[in-house]
This record gives C-alpha cells, structure tokens and sequence, in this order.
C-alpha cells in the first residue's frame, strides 16, 4: 500500500513561495484505485512527480509498504522508483523501440539477464493482450495498444504501486473503456494500489474505488466512490454524475431534481412514488447505474403535487432526495430552487 | 603528404591542364580532402557529442542543471561559432603549431577545422536532444535509469535520427571548411581549385573541382537522408 503524509510541496523561497501541494493526506490500500480528480493547475502533475519520486517533496512523506521513501538519498531513490510503475500520457514511449523493447527497457536498466528479461516480456504481452504485436513501433501501434505497452512497461519490475498519469486522457471513450477494463483486472490479479490522476470525471466512475477531489493543491473532497455517489451532500459525489439536459415538464407541473441519496433506492422507485402521490410521475431526464455493486444516479421527474413537503417526504423514504428545479444550467430565472445551480457548486467545492 | 606530388606533376604545365592528366591531379587531392574530412569529422563527433549532452543537460530542466558551467559552456561555444573560418584559422595558427608542430599541411588544418567543427556540431546535438518529448526522459526515470542510461537510451538513443541529420549537414560544412584550409596548403580539392583554377585561370580544373566538390556533396547529403530514414522506424515501415 502507499500512504501520502502530510506532502508539501513549494517552489521558490520567502515569500515568493508557491505552494503547489498543501499538506495532502491519503492511502490507497493494495487491491484499491484511488483517482484524484482536480482542473488543471490543481496540481496533479506536482502530485504524480511527488508519488513517483522524480521530484522531491518539501515537506511531508510518500511511504509503500512501511518505507518512507522520499527522504533517500539520490541513489536510493533510483532503486525506490522502481517500486511504482508509472503509466504516463501515450507520449512516453521510446519512437525507436519495439512494443517488446520498451517494456524490456525498466529490466534493462536494472540488468537484468537478456533470457529472464525476454522470458518477462512475453509474460507482460501476453498480459495486457499484445503477444501478437511484440515486434510492432510505437506509431503502428493504436492509441489504447500504445497506453497497454505503457501499462505492461510500468508493471515490468513487478511494483505494488501502479501510477497512472493521465493515462486515459486523448483516448476515445470505447478505447478509454477497455484500458479502464485492463486496470481493474491487474489490480484484482496482482493486488496492486493504483493511484489514478485524471481530470476525467466520466473516467472515474468506471475506474475508482475511492476518489479525492484536488483543488489549488489541496485535497477539498475524498471518500468512497459509492459513499459520494449515495450522498446527496457531496458535492464532489454530483460531480461526477453526468450532466443532463432534462426535458420541459408538462403544463402545470413543476420539476424535481432526484438524487440517490443511499444505498437501498428499490428500482421500481418511479411507480412508488407515482403511487403514492396518486399521479403518474413524468421522468424528464435520468441517469441511472451500477457503480460497484450499488445504484447510484440521478433525474428530473415533473410533477403537479402541490405540497412540496409531501414530495420531499416521499422521495426521502425510498432513499431519495428531491429539490424543486429542473437542475438545467441554462434554465434561468424562474427556477425556484437556485441555490442548487452550478455556481453554487463551485463554492461548495 | 602528397602536395610536392601534385605540384611536381602540374609544374611543366602552363595554360590549360589537358583532360587526360587531370585524374593525376584530382585523385591525391580528392583522396586529401576525404581524409581531412574523415578526421575531423571523427574528431568532431566524439568532442561534440558529449559536449553537446553537457550543453543539454546543464541547461534549465536537464539532468545536471547548473547555470554557471552552462553559462561558461555556452559563451566559449558561441565563440567559436562566431569567428569567420578563415580568420579562426589565421588566428590560432601559434596554437596550430604549438599541437602538430607545424602550420601548413593536413595536419594544420585538421586543427582548426575541429575548433570550427566541434562547436558547430555540439550546438546541432543539443538541439536535437532538446526536441526529444519530455515525457520519454522521465519514463526512464521513472523506471530506474541511471543519468547515463538515461543520456543513452532516451536522449541519445531518440535522438539518433536528428543527430545524423546534423552530421550531414556539419560534413558538408567541413568539406566547404577543407577547402578554405586548402589556401594553407593543406592540399585537397580547394587546394587544387584555388592553384589552378583561380591563379592560374585554368578553367578545366576550375570546372572539374566544382562538378567533384557537387558531386560529393550530393552524394553526403544523399547517404545522410538514407541514414536518417533507416534510423527512424516511422519513415522505415
């Protein structure tokens, strides 16, 4: 496992200083991807240099498995490098070097015996599915085949912690899909603690078991993806639900916006609440699905129900929340519940 | 050297040298040139390189960053890229002969054609190791590379392609450089253009020297393309 301690990172001295990284805190257990989410400037490559040592924290400690590395002196912290694997944006890898080269190159480095080291690399092919393209440059290579080199490359000294840096970025969502896919299977096969960075909110709810938000260097949000998910009072946990662009509900009828607000929402919740408010709820919008064994999503349901507590209480006992709003970012106005517009949102992030 | 050869056999001449005795004048010269060539290029190559990945390394974001030998570095680079060749050769010929001893011939000149060449070439490779993506370099940190592996696997090594296509180029700017040292007496073809095509207005040599000196640069230029081609997997396949 890797735990982040404190980490700090400044550049610059006096009051010139700027704290990029302040005071992070987390740790990501074996067999669990951790993403950080964050805009860019958050800080997530200082971050992701800090996690595989290529830049040294100001203050504070990067510890794998009970070792505190990032106070190892240069030579040291070569060797520690190579308890992380790194998977970089697609860029990384060697233009001149075949598929099977550029894996071979980490146990190059090491000096390791060409024979184990071929042994090895078939293995890593074979693993991430490329045993047919060994012999393959990089630029005959597609766009996800390059990033699963990347993944085998980042894997050949065998580490216990996988990084990933932006490694879905500029991927397409299918070939973004089946890296993802690749992920959670090395990390169910190979009991590896994957910190996943991205500024992909969409990547993170097909890749994470937890995720922390990082803004101006600091860790403003963390927690289950599915704990965020259920919870109406995470803002960071709306985030991540995809946006939706409901339609106008009926005349007389005002919108709702539901959010799944627990674990337990039954899935014929529609009828029940059609049922008991006596008429038949219009789903406006609504997004719906499995996020690691639980239900999670959100909708915008119209309704002519005059009692606003009524529907709040209704809703309430099936695990859900609802607001008046259509919960449309352009919808203006006449929305009654403004206080949940994106603006808001921001702040409370 | 073979110099005295070449003038013994041009000497009872006056006027034009006929077609049938140029190949007596033009093959020692042409053989001069190629090693004068050779030699420096040699030299240049194995000085420019390393101290084209100091110049790399030493700038802001290299391995070994440090302003002030970068500074230093730099500075004595741009001097002697700044000097005209011909008075870079003038000016160190007490240098010239404090190395080889003397100040005329292939050895003189193959002096002060590397100080023109060396920094040339170091300029030529820093630029093309600055051209290698970022991200390559830190991948092999970030596997384990030590800073040499690193120079020679992710700097180097990418840069392979780039830095032959600066080879050709340098060559091809020693060979117009040999010419020039020619006028020292270093013979070679320059030698032979300046004696017989210009001071003697001999127009056969003078134009047999241009159509060799072409035809050798057409065919640097034409080796080098083909190298740069086989050393880059994406112009290959």
């Amino acid at each position: 496992m890797i735990r982040i301690d404190q980490l700090t990172k400044a550049y610059g001295h006096g009051p010139d200083a700027v704290t990029v990284l302040d005071k992070l805190d987390f740790a990501v257990d074996r067999g669990e991807i951790f993403a950080v989410v964050g805009p860019s400037g958050a800080g997530k490559s200082t971050l992701t240099q800090c996690i595989n040592l290529l830049e040294r924290p100001t203050s504070g400690s990067i510890v794998v498995n009970g070792q505190e590395l990032s106070s190892l002196p240069e030579r040291q912290l070569r060797e520690a490098r190579r308890r992380i694997g790194t998977v970089f944006q697609s860029a990384s890898l060697f233009s001149r070097r075949t598929a099977a080269q550029n894996i071979a190159m980490p146990l190059e480095y090491l000096g390791v015996e060409p024979r184990e080291t071929k042994a090895r690399v078939a293995e890593l092919l074979e693993r991430v599915g490329l045993g047919h393209r060994a012999g393959h440059y990089p630029h005959q290579l597609s766009g996800g085949q390059r990033q699963r080199v990347g993944i085998a490359r980042a894997l050949a000294l065998r580490p216990s912690v996988l990084l990933s840096d932006e490694a879905t970025s500029g991927l397409d969502p299918e070939t973004t899909r089946s890296v993802v896919a690749l992920l959670r299977e090395l990390r169910d096969d190979l009991d590896l603690a994957v910190v996943f960075i991205t500024h992909e909110m969409d990547t993170v709810l097909q890749v994470a078991d937890s995720v922390a938000k990082l803004e101006h260097g600091r860790i403003v949000e963390s927690g289950r993806l599915v704990d965020l998910l259920t919870d109406h009072g995470s803002a960071l946990g709306r985030a991540l639900q995809p946006q939706l662009d409901p339609a106008p509900p009926a005349d007389g009828a005002r919108p709702w916006q539901v959010t799944y607000d627990s674990r337990n929402v039954p899935q014929d919740w529609l009828q029940r609440v059609s049922q008991e408010l006596g008429e038949p709820a219009a789903l406006l919008a609504a997004t719906i699905q499995n996020v690691n064994g639980v239900s999670t999503g959100k909708a915008t349901v119209g309704l002519h129900a005059a009692s606003p507590d009524l529907v709040r209480d209704t809703f309430a006992r099936l695990g859900l929340r609802a607001e008046p709003g259509s919960g449309r970012p352009d919808a203006g106005a006449q929305d009654t519940a403004r206080e949940d517009a994106p603006a808001t949102l921001e702040h409370a992030l | 050297m073979s110099i005295p050869a070449v003038i013994a056999v041009a000497i009872p001449r006056t006027g034009e040298t006929a077609l049938a005795d140029l190949p007596s004048l033009l093959v020692p010269a042409y053989g001069e040139t190629l090693t004068m060539v050779g030699i420096v290029m040699s030299i240049v190559v194995l000085v420019g390189t390393p101290l084209g990945v100091a110049l790399h390394n030493m700038a802001s974001g290299g391995l070994f960053e440090n302003r002030a030998v970068y500074g230093v570095l730099s500075w004595i680079v741009n001097i002697g890229r700044s000097l005209p060749f011909l008075i870079l050769m003038a000016a160190i010929v007490p240098f010239t002969r404090l190395i080889t001893g003397t100040n005329i011939g292939i050895p003189a000149a193959i002096v002060p054609m590397s100080l023109a060449g060396i920094p040339f070439f170091a300029r030529l490779v820093e630029n093309c190791l600055r051209d290698v993506p970022r991200s390559v370099t830190q991948a092999a940190r970030a596997s384990g590379a030590s800073p040499l592996q690193i120079i020679r696997t992710a700097q180097l090594g990418e840069a392979v392609p780039a830095i032959i296509g600066g080879l050709t180029i340098n060559t091809i700017a020693m060979i117009e450089y040999s010419a020039i040292a020619g006028t020292i007496g270093a013979g070679g073809v320059g030698y032979v253009a300046v004696t017989y095509g210009y001071q003697r207005f001999d127009h056969t040599v003078m134009l047999a020297t241009i159509v060799i000196l072409i035809l050798t640069v057409t065919l640097v230029q034409l080796l080098g393309d083909r190298l740069v081609r086989f050393t880059t997997p994406a112009l290959r396949h």
